[in-house]
């Protein structure tokens, strides 16, 4: 039984492998990509506008509000990472209608590199926002005896975001391939329903939950502030 | 029994109670999380997007420990470093 893409090997020369997890990364980048920079060729500014363009400034403002509901004032300048997640592991899990296809977010090396990029911008954005000493100075909120919590909560949320995304995805494979074992046709479409709707959820998680990060990395403590976040 | 059929069995059961044992606590977490927030919900159906996002998220993070264990029981069952241990030594005699 595979456990990820990554066993699924397409095209090896030497030590270089083409697996599943990078040839559908690379699928899904490339639509992701193509696909924007055709609807976004021709916008028009008037009443009529393609159908296109419609779902695009759906899905933006759609993400836009999203962002601003959980505490980011100005969501423009985050939307692009935050959307560009959502987007990514959404449509990654959506894809799994097409037969043939596996999630690449069912592998561990993905997940990984999404979490790590999260670690990475948290205290970019919040240094842009506070300035290095301001958001060196949130260490060490409330007393210096919180350093090392502080530290260690940062790198534990890393992998939790990781190992979360990689455990749901997987799950989902592995639950479809054992049913199509046990009872072949109806009931594994059931599941492969719900699989969508956990990959749509974990999809908003994901992102919701690098936002409330971004948002407690950038709040400028003029007061106390009122919103703790979890691991 | 030697080593080999000592480490397939602790694996194997240690898996099952890990799922077994891990999946009791965040049922009884998320039920109690869902039951609260349907309360408030029929309280209060004005904040109902608000609850709803706080529900979800909070959902993941309470099902995200079952996640951990099942991570860690198909690790046990199909990627066992010991296992794989001793199949490297039982080769190399």
């Amino acid at each position: 039984m595979r456990l990820s893409p990554d066993q699924m090997i397409f095209w090896q020369h030497g030590f270089i492998k083409l697996n599943g997890t990078i040839v559908f990364t690379w699928a899904l980048m490339l639509a992701l990509t193509m696909g924007a920079k055709l609807v976004t060729g021709h916008l028009s500014k008037g009443l009529t506008r393609s159908r296109w363009q419609n779902l695009l400034e759906i899905v933006v403002s759609g993400i836009e509000k999203q962002i601003e509901d959980v505490g980011l004032h100005q969501p423009r300048r985050y939307i692009g990472f935050l959307g560009t997640l959502f987007l990514f592991v959404s449509s990654a899990s959506l894809c799994t209608i097409i037969p043939g296809y596996e999630p690449p977010t069912g592998s561990l090396s993905t997940t990984a590199a999404l979490a790590l990029c999260v670690f990475v911008a948290v205290p970019l954005f919040g240094m842009k926002e506070q300035g290095l000493g301001g958001y060196l100075k949130s260490y060490i909120e409330p007393t210096f005896i919180m350093l090392p919590f502080n530290i260690i909560s940062e790198l534990s949320r890393t992998l939790a975001l990781a190992v979360r995304l990689f455990g749901n995805m997987m799950s989902g494979a592995m639950i479809l391939s054992i049913l199509l074992t046990i009872t072949p046709f109806i009931f594994p479409i059931a599941m492969s329903v719900l699989g969508l709707l956990t990959g749509m959820v974990q999809a908003y998680i994901f992102s919701i939950l690098a936002a409330v990060y971004i948002a407690a990395g950038t709040r400028v403590r003029k007061a106390k502030p009122e919103i703790s976040t979890g691991p | 029994m030697d080593s080999a059929t000592l480490i397939a069995m602790t694996s194997i059961i240690t898996a099952g109670l890990t799922i077994a044992l891990g999946s009791i606590g965040p049922a009884l977490g998320e039920g109690l999380a869902v039951s609260k927030a349907l309360t408030s919900l029929a309280q209060q159906p004005d904040a109902a997007s608000t609850i709803t996002r706080t529900l979800f998220v909070g959902l993941a993070m309470v099902e995200s420990v079952a996640i951990y264990c099942f991570v860690v029981s198909m690790i046990l069952i199909f990627a066992n470093p010991f296992w794989n241990h001793v199949l490297t030594q039982a080769a190399g005699k």
